[in-house]
Formats: structure tokens, sequence, C-alpha cells
């Protein structure tokens, strides 16, 4: 399959949009779009599973090389591994799902669909990139978007947030390219991932470049302490705004560890590990223990964001093969979960006028089918089984748990103290909005979801189920890429 | 062999409940929703009683010895090879024991929610809970891998929470729900641990497998896991302990019980199917699903679990005699019942006659289920008919309420360990496990059996006898048809349960274990349950102030056992206090001020400096020029006389 | 006395500094425009001078200098359009009162 249909029609989806007539258009045809993406995605998803079925066992598959700077060797070179696939599912739910949410959006519609509609084209071509400048090229069109859509159509102290957002991605940007260079000329002069994965570089050079790499990288993650755009930019981001932030723009800052910083500087990986390990494990606890004391939805869902992204770079710090196809896992089930607790939030905002806790109460007698959703994604977060944060979480703690030195069984089970902090943060959060008394008697009239907002809610919802229910698909998907991923870090 | 698609049904059926039901239920099936659920439940308890008549007589036995049989295992997920995820079915008598008393007390709930909560609006919704609680138990109970019993671990745990929170504009079902939450989730917490220590031991999730790894001494898994220490105990030690936490928090042991008597917030059917008898005791099967490690390699811990039931079992009791909502009475009987099982297993061995403890713990959790869900039922009968939970605003109701009353009072006999009832047999077999063990464990229960039956005769009396009833409508009717007749029918297996043969069925190593009756043992405690009736007869027959000044003659003791022992207290303070305040607080702060202040501060001063730079550039075109001049000279005079 | 490369070289110096003199201190925009064209023309002479004494037979440096005087034409008539768009908004053409081109 032509990878390049992932670049191509989302870019046709914006154009097409940019040239519509009128609102209803720009709506109609950012949503045939995405859900073409949607379509085209499983097409790749079952054409690669036909593909390794078959027994096609090279690392990328469709790869797609095309010369661009050929003085330079800088190339537009493509192809999918496991990894990919799930971000790119991931990727086309979340565009789906935020345009369905964004259908009430009155300002300005047109350009807010088509900054929605680049970012994904951004992320998805972030995902097939095999050559690092391709991938910063798509990295940094992932972040201009975010700037205006927080900018122009965000909420409360919106500028102040656009700024802090963009300055904090743009400097781990820095750090990124700095690092990339680094790694182009150590490498022999190319961009190359997979050239480069074969290269030789010394760990004195590694343990240099590491740290660039992976902080930079890490800044999009939110690693702790470079995780405060997070709360603040999610809370003044529009609704389809913080899906996109949250479900796959902190995927981006994931994956490029795994594959740029880590799969690329393995040396540098385990020289860093432990920093990596503690960093992580106080970013979940921390955040969990600053979610408790949120009295806004969306500060609630930004802090724990942190704390759930904190597993996933524990996982990559474990360096195990299981602890990182957890980590994948999470990205993938913290992606799908926090979009639709923001389109939840949303949701509720729209209705109510108020994202404070304490303000709301008794919701799921007027709002049911919100509710309910708001329950399942609270249930996901706090680990339930059967949902898929729940897969996502036990895979990195069995693959933790394989490392028998003191120091990585107390974080992780210092990581695994935060599922009772999780709970006590998300029971509060359901236990004051949908349940318990009415507080509020002009709540008695709101209405329940309307049709796109259910449609979106039940597509991230079957997401999080089919990860949930039946892990395997996943995990085969993103095992074998991981076990590349150790088999480099193993110096195999 | 074990009929796949039987078994295997058993848990699904539920579990399609729950699905129709909670898709369906609100706009389609509004009215037939109860019925719906029941059906199917009923379909599962005939498959159950189906697949236990077929285990105990016509295959299960094998030579003497009961098998265990995995009929089914599906990888669900898998880590790295060996160890996996599995979703399987295991069948062995505890097994198949509790399928039949999850569907049965279901069942019963099931029938008697009918009426209990007839023209509810949230009826169907109601009943799927129901479904997937029901759902959750039966694969819990057939789990056969750790992993797999952790899944359905937790969605008990989650179904328990829906329930409580079944009225969810009441605030105080809000609290409950999420306490009964958070408390088993922080237990949980402990067996997550356990079973990473337990599994990377081992080097499998599986049951059978992990078993028979951990309890040969010549196994590597063992040697290596045993040579590995922490703080003195070996990592065995450690993974064994932490997966009796769970079980614990579970079973409401002490001290992580505070959940279970908010957890009456529920409905009554609700507390009588999740909170007496079937999840509530998950901790106990837990404990013998793993029995034969806790017995053979870590009998430390097992003494322990010991003396966590029988301190339950007392402080319950104690707490008990001075609640005066019904429902709390029966929650801390349910504690103080399950710390009977558990302290049974606490003082058995693996195999054999020294096996006693664990046949009774099973036999006696098999018993307790049939008569607490009787009481609650009942309960939930009187509650149903005076609109009020508390014993101050009941009395006199047994011409009243005439099925209520007898089936009643046949559960509180049972309870109390009255002969011929069920209680009498199985608590006569723990006392006598104890009695060979533990001579501590031995005399605390036996004070507890006295003190059983005085709660519950006080209960008794408080609600038929005492003071004459006039306060309300007296043409309401019992309760109808279906709330009557589960009451019946587990008035029936309570009185009778006792007569099964427990221990040909149920041992510690699936072999036949003799009962013996020794009538001389069985003095001691049934004239401490008579005395303890008498005391109740003596004190609440009829309306005086003897309860009143008894109370006051014992002082702070009951002040202290009537507001629990503080316990809750103690909690609230961690929790506020320690939590929210000394951490989460900080946390917070720290976050908005420090290390989001180090991000502005660096924006701040990062504007400073341009502030103070930004005057070079004046607008005066002159100046710049001279700036130009001097860099030209400045470099000039660097590459003529530096870098020549 | 034949005139040597020393001589030219000599005058184009002293143009220079006597341009950028001018260019430094005048207030005047067209007196500044004079003085750079003063240190234009001291670089035509340097051109020319080198090409005719070091390297006679080519022609580079003369063409430089044909360029550079294209250029300063035509930089003398933007410059010129500038300074009288200034005068017109800001009556004056005191390079004091032209920096509003600032921070």
């Amino acid at each position: 399959m032509n990878l390049l249909f992932l670049i191509g029609l989302p870019l046709l989806t914006a154009v097409a949009v940019l040239l519509s007539r009128n609102k209803q258009q720009v709506k109609w045809i950012a949503l045939a779009g995405s859900i073409a993406q949607l379509g085209l995605a499983f097409v790749l998803f079952f054409i690669y599973q036909q593909e390794r079925n078959s027994g096609n066992a090279a690392q990328m598959l469709f790869e797609q090389n095309y010369p661009l700077f050929a003085s330079l060797n800088i190339n537009f070179h493509f192809g999918v591994d496991g990894i990919s696939i799930a971000m790119i599912l991931l990727t086309a739910f979340v565009v789906v799902a935020g345009v369905l949410v964004s259908w009430k959006i009155e300002k300005m519609t047109k350009e807010f669909y088509f900054l929605l509609l680049l970012l994904g084209m951004g992320a998805y071509g972030f995902f097939i990139s095999l050559d690092l400048f391709i991938l910063f090229f798509f990295l940094e069109i992932s972040v201009i978007p975010k700037y205006l859509l927080i900018g122009i159509w965000g909420s409360g102290k919106k500028e102040y947030s656009a700024n802090k957002l963009a300055l904090m991605l743009m400097g781990g940007s820095a750090l990124i390219l700095v690092g990339m260079l680094g790694l182009y000329f150590a490498g022999g002069r190319s961009f190359d991932i997979l050239t480069l994965s074969k290269a030789t570089i010394s760990a004195g050079y590694q343990s240099l470049l590491f740290p660039l790499l992976f902080v930079g990288f890490g800044v999009f993650t939110a690693l702790f302490p470079l995780h405060t755009w997070v709360p603040d930019g999610h809370s003044s981001a529009p609704t389809a705004g913080s899906m996109f932030l949250a479900g796959i723009s902190m995927k981006l800052g994931g994956y490029g560890c795994l594959r740029v910083a880590t799969y690329l500087l393995p040396e540098g990986a385990k020289e860093f590990a432990d920093i990596i390990i503690i960093l992580s494990a106080i970013a979940i606890l921390y955040g969990a223990f600053a979610t408790m004391m949120q009295k806004d939805l969306k500060y609630i869902n930004a802090y724990s964001s942190v704390s759930h992204v904190g597993f996933s770079l524990l996982g990559i710090g474990m360096l195990t093969q299981t602890a990182i196809t957890g980590a994948l896992m999470q990205m993938v089930s913290h992606g799908l979960m926090t979009a639709l607790f923001f389109a939840v939030i949303g949701m509720i905002y729209d209705r109510t006028h108020t994202r404070m806790v304490g303000d709301m109460g008794g919701l799921m007698k007027k709002l049911p089918f919100i509710s309910t959703i708001f329950f399942i994604v609270g249930l996901c977060s706090l680990g339930l089984p059967g949902l898929s944060g729940f897969v996502a979480e036990m895979t990195i703690f069995m693959g933790s748990w394989q490392n028998t030195d003191a120091f990585h069984r107390i974080a992780t089970i210092a990581a695994a103290m935060s599922i009772v902090v999780t709970a006590v943060y998300i029971l509060r959060a359901i236990g004051n909005t949908v349940m318990g008394p009415i507080k509020n008697e002009n709540y008695l009239t709101l209405k329940d979801a309307a049709w796109n907002e259910k449609l979106a809610a039940i597509l991230l919802v079957a997401g999080i189920l089919a990860i949930g229910i039946v892990p395997g698909w996943l995990n085969d998907l993103l095992r074998p890429a991981a076990e590349e991923i150790m088999n480099r870090i193993a110096g195999k | 062999m074990p009929n796949v698609t039987a078994i295997a049904l058993i848990p699904l059926l539920p579990l399609a409940g729950f699905l129709l039901l909670g898709l369906f239920g609100r706009k389609y099936l509004k009215n037939s929703s109860g019925l719906i659920g029941t059906v199917l439940l009923l379909a599962s308890t005939i498959l159950a009683l189906y697949t236990a008549y077929e285990y105990f007589f016509v295959y299960g036995n094998v030579g003497g010895v009961y098998q265990k049989f995995v009929p089914l295992q599906l990888t669900w997920l898998e880590f790295s090879p060996g160890v996996s995820i599995d979703m399987g079915l295991i069948i062995d008598p505890i097994s198949v024991m509790m399928l039949v008393v999850v569907t049965f007390i279901s069942l019963m709930v099931h029938i008697y929610s009918l009426g209990y909560l007839k023209g509810e609006e949230r009826f169907p919704t109601y009943f799927s809970y129901l479904g997937l609680f029901t759902f959750s138990m039966l694969g819990l109970v057939l789990a056969s891998n750790i992993f797999q019993i952790y899944i359905f671990w937790e969605l008990v745990g989650v179904s328990s929470f829906l329930l409580i929170g079944y009225y969810y504009d009441k605030p105080s079902a809000v609290a409950a729900c999420k306490k009964a939450f958070i408390v088993t989730r922080f237990a949980d917490l402990g067996f997550l641990i356990g079973i990473l220590i337990l599994s990377f031991s081992g080097g499998t999730l599986d049951f059978s497998t992990l078993i028979e790894r951990l309890t040969s001494p010549e196994s590597n898994a063992f040697k290596t896991a045993a040579a590995s220490t922490f703080l003195g105990a070996s990592a065995l030690t450690w993974g064994a302990a932490l997966v009796f936490i769970g079980g614990a928090g579970k079973s409401a042991m002490f001290p992580l019980h505070i959940w279970l008597p908010d957890a009456m917030e529920g409905p009554t059917p609700v507390s009588a199917l999740i909170h007496a008898a079937t999840m509530v005791v998950a901790g106990v099967y837990l404990v013998a699903r793993l029995f034969p490690i806790f017995s053979i390699t870590v009998p430390g811990v097992l003494e322990i679990i010991g003396w966590v039931g029988a301190i339950s079992a007392i402080i319950a009791a104690i707490i008990a005699c001075t609640q005066t909502d019904i429902k709390r009475v029966l929650a801390y009987s349910t504690m103080s019942q399950i710390g009977y099982m558990m302290f049974a297993l606490g003082v058995s061995n693996y195999g054999g006659e020294a096996g006693l403890g664990y046949t009774a713990s099973m036999f006696h959790l098999f018993t307790h289920a049939m008569f607490k869900a009787l009481l609650f039922l009942g309960a939930g009968a009187v509650i149903h008919y005076v609109h009020s939970n508390d014993m101050k605003d009941m009395g006199g109701l047994r011409k009243l309420l005439p099925i209520t009353h007898i089936t009643f009072l046949i559960a509180c006999l049972a309870i109390a360990g009255v002969p011929p009832f069920a209680g009498f047999f199985s608590k006569e077999e723990i006392l006598l496990a104890a009695f060979q063990n533990n001579m501590a464990i031995y005399y605390i229960a036996l004070i507890t059996s006295g003190i059983t039956a005085f709660y519950m005769f006080r209960l008794y009396f408080n609600i038929f006898w005492n003071k004459p009833h006039h306060a309300h409508g007296e043409n309401k009717s019992e309760g109808g048809f279906v709330m009557m007749l589960p009451l019946i029918l587990l008035a029936i297996s309570a009185a009778a349960a006792g007569f099964i043969p427990f221990g040909e069925f149920v041992s510690s190593d699936g072999r036949l274990l003799e009962s013996h009756f020794h009538l001389s043992f069985s003095i001691a405690p049934v004239a401490l349950a008579v005395v303890g009736i008498f005391t109740a007869l003596w004190l609440y027959k009829k309306e005086n102030d003897k309860p009143a000044k008894f109370a006051s003659s014992m002082g702070g003791a009951y002040k202290a056992a009537y507001n629990k022992f503080y316990i809750d207290e103690v909690y609230l303070f961690i929790t506020k206090k320690v939590l929210f305040n000394l951490i989460g607080r900080p946390a917070a702060w720290f976050d908005k001020n420090v290390v989001d202040g180090l991000m502005n501060l660096i924006g701040t001063i990062t504007e400073y400096i341009s502030e103070g730079i930004k005057k070079i550039q004046s607008g005066r075109v002159q100046q710049y020029a001279i700036y130009f001049l001097g860099g030209v000279i400045f470099l000039a005079a660097l590459f003529i006389y530096l870098l020549k | 006395m034949e005139p040597g490369l020393y001589h030219i070289l000599f005058l184009s110096t002293a143009l220079f500094f006597i341009g950028v003199y001018g260019f430094l201190t005048r207030r005047n925009l067209i007196t500044m425009l004079m003085s750079i064209e003063l240190i234009l023309n001291s670089v035509n002479l340097n051109f020319i001078a080198f090409n005719k004494y070091l390297w006679p037979n080519q022609m580079d440096g003369l063409f430089f200098s044909l360029f550079i005087i294209a250029i300063a034409a035509a930089e003398a008539a933007v410059a010129i359009a500038i300074i009288i768009n200034l005068y017109r908004s800001h009556n004056s053409i005191d390079v004091e009162n032209a920096e509003d081109l600032k921070y």
C-alpha cells in the first residue's frame, strides 16, 4: 500500500475544507475526510496483518524512499511497523472523534477544521517517517496548529497557555534538532532511522546525544518536570484541541522517545534509564496526588494525563520487552481514553457552562448517556479490567518486575501505588459530578448528547473496549517491534 | 469429563443479561427487564446444579480423589513465553461448590428484587448491574489463572461500587460506594504486588503450575524464591502475605473492614447477594484457592491469617451488639462470620485429617451464604414494611410479617449455632479445627459464638417482639409471593444444609474427610449460644430500661464499641489530614508554584533581558552605523593581529 | 610625477573616511546620502586602481565599478524617494527626527 495516501488524504481534505463555501459544507467535508482516513487506517492495518501473516518479516513494511536533498542525504523515506500502525489507528480514531465533537464551533469554522486536519496530517506523517529530517518536519507541523487552536478558539487565559505550550514545545524541538544533527554526523551523514540503527556510535557520544533527544521528545510527552504546559494548555484549549493535544501530540513525544532516542542510542538509554525511571515514577505519583487537589475537570484530566503518560516513560525506562510493549499499549490506551475524557468534559461544559466539580452534581439524572461515558472513561483511567488502561498498566508492571534489583522493584511498587490514588481522584470526580443530588435547578432542563457527540463517544469507547476485552491483537502488533528495539538494546 | 459449553454458559448468561439490559433496557425492556434477568439466571443456576451433580457424582472423583479439571484455557494476553493471562475455567470441589452458591443466591436475590424494587425508575439498570456482578463473581470463581482472578476481582469490586451507589442521588450512598471501592482498591494494590512476586517466582500465572512449582522444595523456582529475601522474609512470604491483604480487603477483615458497614447503603437485596453471601467471601475463596502455597510454603503467613480472622470475628461481634441499624448489625455479623472462615483456614493444615479447618471453612462459607442471605432478605422485607433501617422504629412485627418472622428466626438459630440448623454443624467443625491447632483462637471463637447468639437475638427480639407495633398502616401486605418465595427456599436451605456430609466433597487434598461428631465437644458452644439467646430474651423481649442501664454501666467500653472503636476516624485522619493535606496539597502547590514557577521564571528572565537589550535598537541610523563600524574594526583587528 | 598606486589608495582612503565621518556626523539626510556616494566612489577608485596597476590586462575591476555606479544611481533614486516621503510626513529631513523605527 502506498503510504503517501496517509499524508495525501488529510491534505486533500484540508484543502477541500479551505475551498468550501459554507459551514455546513466544511463540517461534512471534514467528517467525510476523517472517516475516509479511519477507513484507510483500517485498510492499512489489515494489509499489514496479511503481509505479516504471509511471512514477511522485514522490519518495516511498505517502504518508500525518494530523495529530497540528495547532497545532504535527506530522503522522503516512509515505512511502517507495528508501532506505527497502532499509532496511526489511534490518530484516525481521535481525528474522527475530534471532528465530531467540534460540530458546534461557530467561530471561524473553516479555519478551525483546516487546522485540525493539518494537525492530523502532521501526526500521520510523523508516524510513518523513517527519516529524521522528515520526522522533525511533521513534528513541527503538529505544533503550530496547536498554538492557533488554543490562541483563537481557546478559553480562559488562552494567550498565556498558547504561548507557554508553543514555547515549551519549541524548546523541546530545539533539543531534538541538536540531537538529530549530532546523530547525523555521528552516524555517517544520514538521517535515515534504519541506517542509523545499524551505525556504531561510541558510548560517550551516545550519552551526550541521548539526553538531548529524550528530553526534547520528553517535553512533548510531559516528562517531569517539563510537564507544566500540559495543565494550562489543556484547560485553555477547545475540546477538540485538548483531545488532539493529549490524544495525539503527547504520543508523538512518547513515540520519539522510543523510536529515536532509545532505539538509535541504546547505550545512552542504558546509561540514563535509572534517571528516566526516577522521573517517571515521580511523575506518576506526583501527578496523581496533584490531581487529587484539582477542582476543574480539565485540570483533573490534565494532571492525570501527566500521571498516566508517566507509565509510558516508566515502561521505556525499564528496558524490558514486556515493559516497552506495555509502554506502547499505554500510549494507545491513554490516547483513546484521554481524548474521550476531554470529549466528555467538553460535552458537560457545553451544557452546564462550568467545569468546576463542586458546582455540579446529579448529572446522571438528566444526562444518562454522557454520565455513562464519563463512568466508563473514569473506570478506564483507574485501570478497570475490560478497559484498555488495565491491559497497558499490567503489562508495564509485569515487564518492570522482570528487573530483579531493589531499585526497579521499588520504582514499580511506587508506580503501582498510583492505582489507589487514581481511584481516589476519579471517584471524587465521578461522585461529585454525575452522582449525588442535583445542586443547580437549571440542570433539570439539560439535554443529553446529540448524535455527533454520541457517535464520537461510541467510537472511542469501541476502541477502548477493543483493547480492553481482546488485548491479544494489540499485543501481537506491538511485540515484534518492541522486540526489535530490545534486540538493539541488548546489542544483538 | 466436564461439559465445557455448560460450564462456560454459567457466567456468560448473566453477562448476556447485563449487555442486553444495559444497552436496551432503558428504552425497550423497561418492564420485562427483571424477568429477563431472572430467567437467564435461572438457566445459569440449573446449569450450575447440573455441573455440580456431574462433577461430584459422575466424573469428578477418580480413585477416591476429587480431581482438578481445566477444560478450557484461552490465552488472553501473553507477557513472555510461559507467562500469560489465560481465561480459563477451573473445575474442582471448591469452584463447583461456589458456582452453586453464587448462582443460587443470585437467583434468590433476582426473584426477591422483582418485588422489592418494583416501580423503581432504574429497574433495568439494577438488573443489568446484578447481571454484571453475577458474571464477574462466577468468573472469579472459575478463574484458572491468578491474573484472571484479579481481573474478575476488580470487576466484582466495580459492580459492588455500582450497586452500592444505586441510589446515586443520596450523598451517603455516593460516599459509601466510593469508600468501598477505594478501601478494596488499596487492598488490591497488595494483591497486585503479591501476584507480581508470586508469578515472577513461579514463572507462571497459571494456578495449577504455580502451586506445583511453589510447593515442591526441589523445584528451581522454589529455591530461588526462598533464597531472595527482603526485610528478613523470603520473597514467597511477602508475595503470599500481600495476596492475603487483597483477600482481607475484599473480605472485610480487620483493619480493612471499614467499607462493609457503609456498603449497606445499597438496596437490601444487593447487600444480601454481594455483601453477605458471595463477594465478601472472595477473600476466603482466594486463600482456599492458593491454600497449598499458604499451608506448605509459608505457614507463617497462614498463622497471621488465623489471627486476623479471629480478631476480626470478635471485634465485629462486639460492635454488632451495639449497633441499632439492623443492616449494620448484619454487616458486622457478616464480618464476624467471615472471620470464622478465615481463621478456620488459618488453623488448618494441608491434607488428611489435619485439613479439617479447610473443609470447615468451606462448609461455613456454604451455610453462611444461605442463612446470611436469608437474614438480609428478611431484614429487607422488614425495611420494606416499616421504611426504616433503625431498630427503634420496629418491634412487635411478628404478627404482621408471619413468614418473615419464622424464616428470620430460623436464620438466627442457624447463625447462633443451635442444632440442628446449618450453622451449628459448620461452626462445630471450625471450633474443632481450632481446638486441635490453636487454643487461643479456640477460646476467642468460643466467646464470639456466645456473643453472636446474643446480638442476633437482640436483633430478632427488637424487630419482632419488644414494643407493640402500631405506627404504620396495618393493611399493607408482607411483600407478595416473589419476596416470600426466596425467603422460604433459603430458610429450607438454612435449616437443612448442615446435614450435607461436606467432608466427602470438599477437602484440602480432594480426598474424603470423615467428620466426627463429638457430643461432649459441642456442649460448650451450644451452651454459650443458649446463654446468649436467653440474655437477649431477658433484655429485649419486652420494652424496658435494662438495656440502657446495662449500656451505661459499661461506660466507655460501650461507647467505643458503639463508635466502632474509632477505626473510621483513624482512616479519616489518615486520608483527609495526611494524604490530602500533607501530600496532595503540597504536590499541587509545588506544581503550581515551583515547577510551573520555574518555567515562568525562565520566561520572565528572558523578557527582562530583552527589555534591557532592546534599548540598543534606538531607531537612530547613525548609531547603528557606529556599531557597525565598531564591529568591522573589531573583526579587522581580530583577523589582522590575532588570527594571522 | 606619474601618480602611483599608493597615491590613489591614499586618495580613496581619505575619501572613504571623509564619507564615513560625514555619514556619522551630519544630521541632514541628503548630506548623509552624499557621504555614502563618497564611500562608494572611494571603492570605485580602489577597484580601478588595482585593476590598472596590478592586473592591467583584465577588466574585472572596471566592470565592478560600472556595477557600483549603476547601483549607486538606483540607490540614490530610492533614497531620495524615501527622503521626500519623510519630508512629507515629518516636515523635516533631519535624521534625528526620523527615529520612529525602533523597539
